[in-house]
């Protein structure tokens, strides 16, 4: 859980997300995320987990759960 | 030698496009725009009015207030009057200014720090003793008004910046800088058709390749990363610590962006400048345009960061000079 956990992080400091507003199963519509949020989200991911999502596979995140999958397929670990 | 600014002029024209009367013809909203821009409105230059004309307003009140001659005249633009000549000789006749040195740059959004970065450099080399640097756009000519991704986030106006000689140690002096660019994105925001390579014929047009095209993510991803970058780089180059910086200029296409670079530049929110609400993206008028409403006190240090199609970015360091009242 390495990896949710730092995307957790991620998200409570640089997103400003409630903390208790985070699980597995929420998605970024739920945290009201827009879609540059998920641009700022996968250039922040490269910046602090080193894997690059495409703009095409940001556009494609739903639940956590299946974000920290694809980091965790790309490599990342926290 | 090292150059000094002198003197700030600005232009806009007159008509004033809210996201409201965007929204009446485009499927866009105000909140839309204001929650993914914080753009309100923008100026748009009426029929008749080009590029030459906002340029010459701005460089009249950089020169009137602060007097005397220029040897060089640079217009930093994406939207010459005409794709040959260039637009500043004629800005430089205009302004009656003669017959001196006069070109245009196009590093579209970054176009105004490497205009500044040219000018500098003719001032240190002894080329130039003083010289007149213009961002001047209507942006909204190339624009596609049909397009609502591109057509909520452009305007038209002009910013001047007149610099002279100095030294070092002065309020106003202006440098070092971090400049770069990125081809191998060049189609990640261009207007395809009406350059050599592609003539503005029937089949363009249908495809309206006429017009600005953009993939915004992606941009959007550049534009943060590279003015973050180029910024860094030029900190460390000048042996500055981010502590260091009074008033934080970013190119002003999107306050997202802004808040985004800032955040990661570790700047604190109240020394960021932004306009962006009133007018929009104005392209290489943008941070001339932002420098105007900064509000700085002389002998702070301010931080200029652009970045624009090509890809290009640049980044300056200046420290603010003591402005003669126009």
């Amino acid at each position: 859980m390495a990896v949710y956990d730092k995307v957790k992080t991620l998200l409570v400091e640089k997103f400003g997300v409630e903390e208790d507003e985070i699980s597995p199963t929420a998605t970024f519509e739920d945290l009201d995320l827009d879609s540059l949020d998920l641009v700022e989200f996968a250039l922040a991911a490269e910046e602090e987990l080193g894997v690059r999502i495409s703009d095409e596979e940001a556009e494609q995140l739903d639940t956590l759960e299946d974000t920290v999958k694809l980091l965790e397929q790309k490599g990342a670990t926290a | 030698m090292t150059a000094i600014l002198q003197a700030i002029g600005t232009a806009v024209p007159p008509q004033i496009v809210t996201n409201d009367d965007l929204a009446a013809r485009l499927d866009t909203s105000d909140e839309w725009v204001r929650t993914r821009t914080g753009i309100a409105q923008r100026h748009v230059a009426e029929a008749g009015t080009s590029t030459s004309d906002l340029a010459v307003e701005a460089g009249a009140e950089a020169l009137k207030s602060s007097g005397g001659e220029v040897d060089v005249v640079i217009v930093a633009t994406t939207t010459p009057d005409r794709i040959c000549p260039s637009t500043a000789p004629e800005v430089a006749s205009r302004l009656g200014l003669g017959t001196v040195a006069a070109f245009d740059v196009n590093a579209v959004c970054a176009g105004f720090v490497y205009a500044l970065a040219t000018a500098a450099g003719l001032i240190e080399t002894g080329a130039a003793e003083r010289a007149l640097v213009v961002g001047a756009e209507t942006m909204t000519r190339i624009v596609d008004p049909e397009d609502r991704g591109t057509a909520v986030l452009f305007g038209d106006g002009a910013g001047a910046v007149v610099l002279g000689r100095g030294h070092a140690d002065q309020p106003g002096a202006v440098g070092p800088f971090d400049l770069g660019s990125d081809g191998d994105r060049a189609d990640l925001l261009c207007v395809p058709a009406g350059g050599a390579r592609r003539p503005l014929d029937q089949a363009a047009r249908d495809e309206r390749a006429n017009y600005l095209h953009m993939d915004g993510r992606e941009v959007y991803r550049q534009a943060v990363k590279r003015m973050s970058d180029s910024s860094r780089a030029l900190l460390a180059r000048a042996e500055l610590d981010v502590d260091d910086i009074d008033c934080f200029i970013g190119h002003q296409a999107n306050a997202r962006i802004l808040d985004a670079v800032g955040d990661r530049l570790g700047i604190a929110p109240e020394r960021r400048i932004s306009n962006v609400a009133r007018y929009g993206n104005t392209s290489a008028a943008s941070i001339p345009l932002a420098m105007s409403d900064a509000g700085v006190e002389p002998g702070k240090r301010v931080l200029l960061t652009a970045f624009g199609a090509g890809m290009t970015w640049g980044s300056a360091l200046l420290t603010w000079p003591e402005l003669a009242a126009s």
